[in-house]
């Protein structure tokens, strides 16, 4: 921490690391007569040039590799390259319904350990004042203790679908190498089940105990939306604000800019400017979509938040995932209930020349994938638009209208303020992008 | 190993990241049954993704993630080396290079202008290498990612001063002890697990596909008899050294191998 001196002055102000978030970053506040003058979110995660070596790689190896790009939400890039590369080979539409709800029920088990990791683990520390969840659970050890319960159980329905929690080795393009044992479904099942009403009991006091700070803004919500279910793998790419596309079209309806202080493309909606992808856009474009059990929690959580949807204030991202994690628990419950071992775990995929985009609902937001094949399966061409890259821009506007709010405060006080608005967004840098140095230079 | 004497008060932990995905930091934080013990016997000193208090250093232990790929990286980890008493690196990326390490055999600005619209605002080196490339480190430990039972078993044995468990031998006979089918002899699937350290359990075999070498290479493999295998079941070279060069292709002597095979896809 550097020396504070009075705001009237110049100065630059260095503040620890931007903590609890994956990857790396820095934020410059730019300040001129106690007025904010300049917000800059910089990303220099070093670049791993994925789009550039999976040239010339085989179609099927490019769900493990795409997988290294995110430990956080591998199933996500999975998921985005298996499906966009079966519209390359021509199968998308033979893939089977029961491959369809086994990777439905794979991404439960990711939203549920990444949602609760970031609920408990790196973002309630900020509401609770604490400065990790290791100093919080010296006095909320009940509470930290059920958190890690609700996280294992999402890692071991990943593990049971697709061998581990980080790099799942089971996915393929076309399928799973193989189902999921059903002595081990019905073992989960009575954990997953409890898991539902844990989880509904922890998401009302999330949304009843917690400040929640005001900061509304006229964001645009970018999700899919499917017609009859919450949006994971499937559906129309649509907007609050009249955007509509194909997925295949999503790529054209974007526009993707390179800044000089970011290793990150800043995407924006051609035309129009920042939008926002993950929990709350989903929520409020497919809230009529959820799971019964997380329906039946979304009034009472309206009410305990004093706000009806659409929320406008990504403070309120946290209930939204808290319920979006009784949604995956709920909807796990179900498919582990009624799962039989399905007649093949994988379609045949055979190499083709061709083309094909395709974007999943990774648990922080939309994971946009697409691919130019070679008539011998190899990859010509290969383009990744990941979420944290679509969210910096409205980041970046959030903290503007934040920084204005906060020129009275010591520097200390100013970052944890950044820093929590930027969690928010749970941004996993290293998808795109490294960790946040904050600077706040004042000038006279 | 440090003289567990040395270490006064409870041992810190430091952690840090380098070119990676972090998640060989997410496995630790996947220990979610040992965590909290985990945090009680050891002080969390560093350690970015989980916490913002930062304690000074030196620190007891010190476990890097990723590789080195920026100019910025390259100095960093030198006072890092200074900083730690026991520097371990975690996961493909710290021992291997990792799948950015692909870069090594390509060129760079190439890369740069395939992603970047303006090449010019990217820092970077032209290769990505393991950190023992770098300093001297006092353990490596394998896997893409981290198996999280090693990771606990490491932290454990450095604390009490003794050499970590950890088997060098091939996936092959990890899958024995399983009793899993051979994918290689009973389905012609061409497996690594003949030339690929064990950690994972045998995974990919109990997931019905062969093993695609994620843990790097065993001790002395003989990579050579398997890819005849593989050649004269009609595997081209080309595929061959791709199979070698993935997760930890830059780490001999898979390295070695995969040149091999680069050099006979040309001749052909």
């Amino acid at each position: 921490m550097s020396d504070s001196k009075k705001p009237s002055e110049s100065r630059t102000i260095r503040v620890g690391a931007l903590a609890r978030v994956e990857g790396e970053g820095a934020l410059h506040l730019e300040m001129r007569d106690g007025k904010v003058e300049q917000v800059r979110l910089d990303i220099y995660e070093p670049p791993r040039f994925y789009e550039a070596f999976l040239r010339g790689r085989d179609f099927r190896e490019v769900p493990d590799i795409t997988a290294r790009i995110c430990g956080i939400c591998p199933v996500a890039y999975q998921m985005g390259a298996c499906h966009a590369l079966e519209k390359c080979m021509g199968v998308f539409d033979q893939v089977d319904p029961a491959i369809r709800t086994l990777r439905n029920l794979l991404y439960c088990g990711e939203w549920i350990e990444s949602h609760v990791l970031h609920i408990f683990m790196l973002h309630l520390p900020d509401f609770l004042g604490y400065e990790s969840a290791i100093t919080m659970a010296a006095d909320h050890g009940a509470t930290v203790q059920r958190a890690l319960k609700l996280k294992k159980l999402g890692n071991d329905l990943v593990a049971l679908l697709a061998g581990r929690a980080v790099h799942p080795v089971g996915v393929c393009v076309g399928g799973f190498y193989s189902g999921p044992d059903p002595q081990q479904v019905k073992l989960m099942l009575p954990a997953m089940k409890a898991a539902v009403d844990e989880m509904a009991e922890l998401t009302l006091f999330l949304a009843g105990k917690l400040q929640y700070p005001d900061l509304e803004r006229d964001y645009e919500f970018v999700a899919l939306c499917p017609d009859n279910e919450y949006p994971m793998n499937l559906g129309r790419i649509k907007s609050d604000k009249g955007l509509s596309v194909d997925q295949e079209e999503f790529g054209q309806a974007i526009e993707e800019r390179h800044v000089p202080h970011s290793t990150a493309l800043h995407a924006v909606i051609r035309g129009r400017g920042a939008y926002m992808v993950g929990p709350l856009s989903r929520l409020n474009l497919n809230a009529a979509k959820l799971h019964p059990r997380a329906a039946e929690l979304l009034p009472k959580v309206c009410k305990l938040l004093k706000h009806e949807l659409p929320w406008r204030n990504n403070f309120f991202s946290l209930p939204a995932r808290a319920l979006e994690t009784v949604h995956a628990l709920a909807l796990a419950a179900d498919i582990l209930e009624k799962y039989v071992p399905p007649p093949r775990s994988r379609i045949p995929v055979a190499p083709k020349a061709g083309a094909g985009g395709h974007g999943t609902e990774a648990p922080r937001g939309i994971c946009w994938h697409s691919y130019r094949t070679h008539a011998d399966g190899s990859i010509a061409a290969a383009r990744i638009v990941p979420p944290t890259s679509q969210n910096q821009m409205t980041i970046e506007e959030d903290l503007w209208k934040m920084a204005q709010r906060i020129t009275d405060l010591p520097d200390e006080e100013a970052a944890l303020r950044c820093e929590h608005l930027i969690r928010n967004y749970d941004p996993c840098i290293s998808c795109s992008v490294h960790f946040l140095k904050f600077h706040r230079t004042w000038r006279p | 190993m440090p003289d567990s004497q040395q270490i006064i008060g409870k041992p810190k932990l430091a952690v840090y990241k380098f070119s990676s995905c972090d998640g060989c930091q997410l496995s630790l934080l996947n220990l979610e049954d040992q965590l909290l013990d985990l945090v009680g016997t050891v002080e969390v000193a560093y350690f970015l993704e989980a916490r913002r208090r930062e304690l000074p250093p030196p620190y007891d232990i010190g476990l890097v993630e990723g590789s080195v790929s920026t100019p910025e990286e390259e100095k960093r980890i030198h006072q890092i080396r200074r900083d730690c008493k026991f520097l371990v690196a975690i996961g493909a990326c710290a021992t291997s290079g990792g799948i950015q390490a692909l870069r090594n055999w390509a060129d760079v600005e190439e890369f740069m202008r395939c992603v970047y619209a303006t090449p010019q605002y990217i820092h970077t080196l032209d290769t990505a290498t393991p950190i023992a490339s770098h300093v001297f480190v006092d353990f490596e430990l394998r896997g893409c990612p981290v198996n999280p039972l090693q990771l606990l078993e490491l932290i454990g044995a450095v604390l009490v001063g003794r050499k970590p468990n950890i088997p060098t031998h091939s996936v092959c006979i990890e899958c024995k002890r399983r009793g899993l089918t051979c994918v290689l002899v009973s389905q012609g699937e061409p497996c690594l697990g003949p030339i690929t350290q064990t950690g994972c359990g045998a995974l990919c075999p109990s997931c019905n596909r062969p093993c695609y070498g994620c843990f790097g290479p065993m001790e002395q493999p003989n990579i050579a008899s398997l890819g005849g295998r593989f050649q004269s079941w009609g595997h081209s070279p080309r595929g061959i050294k791709l199979m070698l060069r993935s997760f930890n292709g830059y780490l001999e002597p898979f390295k070695q191998a995969s040149e091999h095979y680069e050099r006979l896809e040309k001749t052909k």
